[in-house]
């Protein structure tokens, strides 16, 4: 093989196609575009809800009207037309099954190409999986198992039904219609997503997993998460997401909202790889989410990201830290490549005594893209004690491309112990060149050198999921050496 | 009438007396125009986010003061570096005060800005520089379009100022409430050198605000050195912007110090415009009250190998409130660049609040650019350490907030003005610990 120059490694990363832009051929059931108050009943009614639920959403759906759409993140798109999407889409056969045998074989086939095949995983990694196919949950694994330990992981809308008492005391309570703009609409619109409850004292003792995925043109996707652990409780959740590729822009605007109560521990992890879009920057999907953990007493949430998708990222994983010794802590890598715009980061709220945070953030840009990190740390005058350790790297690979920090860091007590640090750099040429002299291509190195550069919140993911982080940084970067 | 209304109704008075043919005046009409539009900053602008102006703009503020004020030597000497020669650039209530000034026009020109706009002689530098190195906002507008009065200070080339330049604003407090609006134009061409300390001083406990606009132009192998001392009455409140315009080579040190005032908001912002420029920013505040301070600055990186350094420490007591607002800004020619950007602060109370924003926008690969940002207390083994060797627990905890601010003290080049800080410190911690760091 001949020397492998930058040029080629450039080729290759400009010719690298998404690989997940496939679409399925499910017959689906799609709402008419457009939103309206019967819209939002017509979902309610779909979903059999109860009237308290209808309520809420139309109560968030009047809000949402009111509002207008936030300007002040650092990215630059076509805002989209919200008349022009349709807010409810699913897969029109059998809506639940009972086992994996009674899923449609093609939409089988769907996850077989996502790598992840929900026997193997139900047979080896031992993780409960909850998919939610565009607006709807399909296949929710392991239920039974998980019963007999008294948790409850289903689709929300089966929460609604099921456990109305759960939903409604604690849907809301983190991030609140009124939030902000796609939060509200969300509430107003959500079509399903995952519920999960950890009762009192229970370890959770599998991973439980959503896997997202919009599948059908012109749809948007609003899935609402609510994670509840009881005290003393854990768990730890994935969270996972592909698209086709499209050209149009496709919006994705989820909530998630975690409780922890007095001593539990929620662990967080999400993979973001939606389609970002071609390398000329058409079509992508926007990613408004709204990410929120409330801390109770010794509590403790953890969030883990690694978004390597999405033309557009806006998202704030944030813990309000409102019992004493509660913990937040934020992981993140943030790769963009291309004509991505990512503007992500954390807010942590520090209410209680003695609570500390800690937040690691990677933002890695190449191509013509852009990449920001902004966070908050406010420290509330009561918060003795409070301890925040921030630290925020940037890699810029390429002249075309930004890397830009926000962080507001807003300390109300006099006890308050903060700490922020940021760099911005490259990769040096000396240490590729290091590597290639002991035989390491280029590539490899650039990879070798990224990992490095991440390792700090890989490791912080769970197995399974660290290993396609790895790959995926890998093949968002490939070449894109500056 | 509110404040925006008064200034619009007063700016047709004044217009009266201005040589409309001017242009001069051109700049006055579209900055009224655009001040009108966008009226005073609120607390919705990212800008001004921590910083709200409600409170000064109820006053009412006369803009033009009725009477000339004159003031004696004695009661305003303790104000001035006296014990170094000096030039000064004297106002009282916005007027220049022949009597305490001391200009010259032998080399190079340290005069008055009204003289500068007004005579032939002056034109060409009017014309290359005033109002070029400012980046539009509405308070600046404001102050361009009453701009009539300030510092004017031309340094030829190769010239080095053989002593430092005072530009001192009095506020006599003969009206109830005054509004200021010096404009000062500082022009440092090509390898000369210049060392400049700014002061606003009100004299009496009645209300001032202060819309004070500062160009200064450092042309290639400049250098230009400049001390703001910011230790105002609690009734005083400052609005400063000063924005600089650095060419290739050429090294600008801004030094801000904030030990007190109502309300001081300060912009600073650089732009780098030559290769191998050095811009340094560096700053004290020291709070206690009621009182706020409000440090924006931009850095703007707009040629490659250049370097900026940025260190701001605060010590906040009582109810007082920090900002700390710094961007980095690299353009993607901008190469090789060195920026560094660091705010430390300590909370002496529980009321203090510190808001502190250090931002980086980047846009070049190959640059080293850091920012750290840290909110602590005094350390306690370090206290106790003093203490076991028998330093009182206040003296000890002076000597340690001395040494935190240390670092920026040292970069004070006029050994006087070094002195003059130090004791400023010493008061303001309220201790004397019997020795100069």
């Amino acid at each position: 093989m001949g020397k492998f120059t930058e040029d080629d490694l450039k080729k290759e990363l400009e010719t690298k196609e998404y690989e997940y832009g496939f679409y399925t051929d499910i017959e689906s059931e799609t709402f008419p575009v457009g939103l309206d108050e019967d819209i939002v009943r017509a979902i309610s009614k779909k979903k059999n809800e109860p009237e308290w639920m209808t309520d809420w959403r139309l109560e968030a759906f009047r809000i949402w009207q009111g509002m207008e759409e936030p300007e002040w993140a650092n990215v630059n798109y076509e805002k989209p037309n919200f008349q022009n999407i349709s807010y409810y889409s699913a897969p029109s056969t059998k809506p639940k099954y009972n086992s994996i045998d009674e899923v449609d074989p093609e939409l089988l086939e769907t996850f077989n190409k996502l790598g992840i095949s929900l026997e193997e995983q139900k047979k080896l990694a031992g993780v409960a999986v909850d998919i939610v196919m565009d607006s709807v949950s399909v296949a929710t694994t392991f239920k039974d198992t998980l019963a007999e330990k008294g948790i409850i992981f289903c689709s929300i809308s089966e929460a609604i039904q099921e456990h109305p008492e759960l939903v409604k005391k604690y849907i809301g309570t983190v991030v609140p219609q009124k939030d902000n703009f796609y939060a509200a609409l969300n509430s107003a619109v959500f079509s399903d997503g995952s519920f999960c409850y950890i009762p009192k004292g229970v370890r959770c003792p599998m991973e439980l997993s959503t896997y997202f995925r919009i599948n059908q043109a012109g749809t948007g996707q609003f899935e609402r998460t609510l994670v509840i652990a009881d005290e003393g409780s854990y768990v730890s959740y994935l969270e996972g997401c592909t698209a086709p590729s499209r050209d149009e822009n496709q919006l994705h605007a989820a909530v998630v909202e975690l409780i922890a109560l007095d001593d539990a521990e929620i662990k967080y992890s999400t993979v973001q790889n939606w389609f970002p879009g071609d390398k000329n920057g058409n079509g992508g999907v926007f990613n408004f989410v709204t990410k929120r953990g409330l801390c109770e007493k010794n509590a403790k949430i953890s969030w883990t990201q690694v978004e390597t998708g999405s033309a557009v990222t806006w998202k704030y994983p944030s813990c309000v830290l409102k019992g004493d010794n509660s913990i937040g802590e934020f992981y993140s890598i943030a790769v963009t490549n291309n004509y991505q715009q990512a503007d992500t980061g954390t807010k942590m709220i520090h209410l209680g005594k003695n609570t500390k945070s800690t937040i690691i953030s990677k933002g890695i840009s190449a191509g013509k893209s852009q990449n920001s990190y902004r966070g908050l740390v406010k420290i509330h005058s009561r918060a003795d004690n409070a301890r925040n350790f921030s630290q925020c790297d940037s890699l810029l690979m390429g002249n075309k491309c930004g890397a830009h920090t926000f962080p507001y860091i807003e300390a109300s007590n006099k006890t308050a112990q903060i700490e922020h640090e940021a760099t911005t750099s490259k990769i040096g040429e000396d240490q590729i060149f290091y590597c290639n002299q002991r035989g390491i291509d280029t590539e490899k190195a650039i990879a070798l050198i990224v990992n490095g550069f991440s390792k700090e919140v890989l490791n912080k993911l769970p197995m399974e999921f660290a290993v396609e982080a790895q790959k995926l940084l890998e093949i968002s970067l490939e070449g894109s050496v500056g | 009438m509110s404040l925006k209304e008064k200034l619009l109704s007063s700016y047709l008075a004044f217009e009266d007396h201005l040589d409309v043919d001017s242009p001069i005046h051109d700049l006055r009409t579209d900055a009224i125009k655009s001040f009108e539009t966008q009226g005073f900053p609120t607390k919705k602008e990212e800008e001004w986010k921590y910083t709200s102006l409600n409170a000064l703009l109820k006053e009412d503020y006369s803009i033009f003061p009725k009477k000339e004020n004159s003031l004696e030597i004695k009661d305003v000497k303790k104000y001035f570096l006296h014990d170094v020669d000096t030039y000064k650039i004297v106002f009282v209530d916005g007027v220049y005060s022949s009597f305490l000034s001391e200009t010259t026009h032998e080399g190079m020109d340290v005069c008055l800005l009204s003289s500068a706009l007004g005579k032939d002689k002056y034109k060409p530098v009017i014309e290359a520089y005033y109002n070029k190195a400012i980046k539009e906002s509405s308070l600046i507008s404001l102050n361009t379009a009453f701009a009539k009065e300030g510092a004017y200070i031309y340094i030829p080339k190769h010239t080095e100022v053989e002593k430092p330049i005072e530009i001192i604003n009095f506020a006599t407090g003969n009206e109830a409430a005054l509004l200021l609006q010096p404009r000062n134009l500082i022009v440092v061409e090509e390898n000369a050198h210049v060392q400049i300390i700014e002061r606003h001083q009100s004299l009496s406990e009645n209300a001032v605000l202060t819309n004070s606009v500062t160009e200064i132009f450092a042309e290639k192998r400049a250098f230009v050195d400049y001390y703001k001392i910011q230790n105002d009455k609690v009734t005083a409140s400052l609005i400063d912007h000063t924005h600089i315009k650095q060419e290739r080579d050429s090294i600008c040190k801004v030094h801000t110090f904030s030990f007190g005032g109502k309300l001081i908001r300060n912009n600073l912002n650089f732009y780098q415009h030559g290769e191998h420029c050095d811009s340094v920013l560096n700053g004290i505040t020291i709070l206690e009250g009621k009182q706020h301070v409000d440090h924006n600055t931009l850095v703007h990186h707009i040629a490659p190998n250049c370097e900026s350094h940025q260190d701001y420490k605060g010590i906040f007591d009582d109810n007082a409130t920090g900002v700390f607002n710094g961007k980095v800004y690299v353009e993607k020619e901008a190469q090789k660049l060195d920026a560094f950007q660091q705010n430390n602060n300590i909370l002496i109370s529980d009321k203090a609040t510190i808001n502190s924003k250090p931002q980086l926008e980047i846009f070049a690969d190959d640059v080293k650019c850091s920012h750290g940002c840290t909110i602590g207390q005094l350390d306690e083994d370090a206290l106790f350490y003093l203490r076991s060797r028998g330093i009182a627990k206040k003296e000890a905890r002076a000597l340690l907030m001395y040494a935190f601010a240390n670092n920026v003290l040292e970069s004070v080049k006029i050994p006087e003005l070094k002195e003059r800080i130090n004791k400023l410190i010493a008061n303001k911690i309220g201790v004397n610990i019997g020795f100069n760091l």
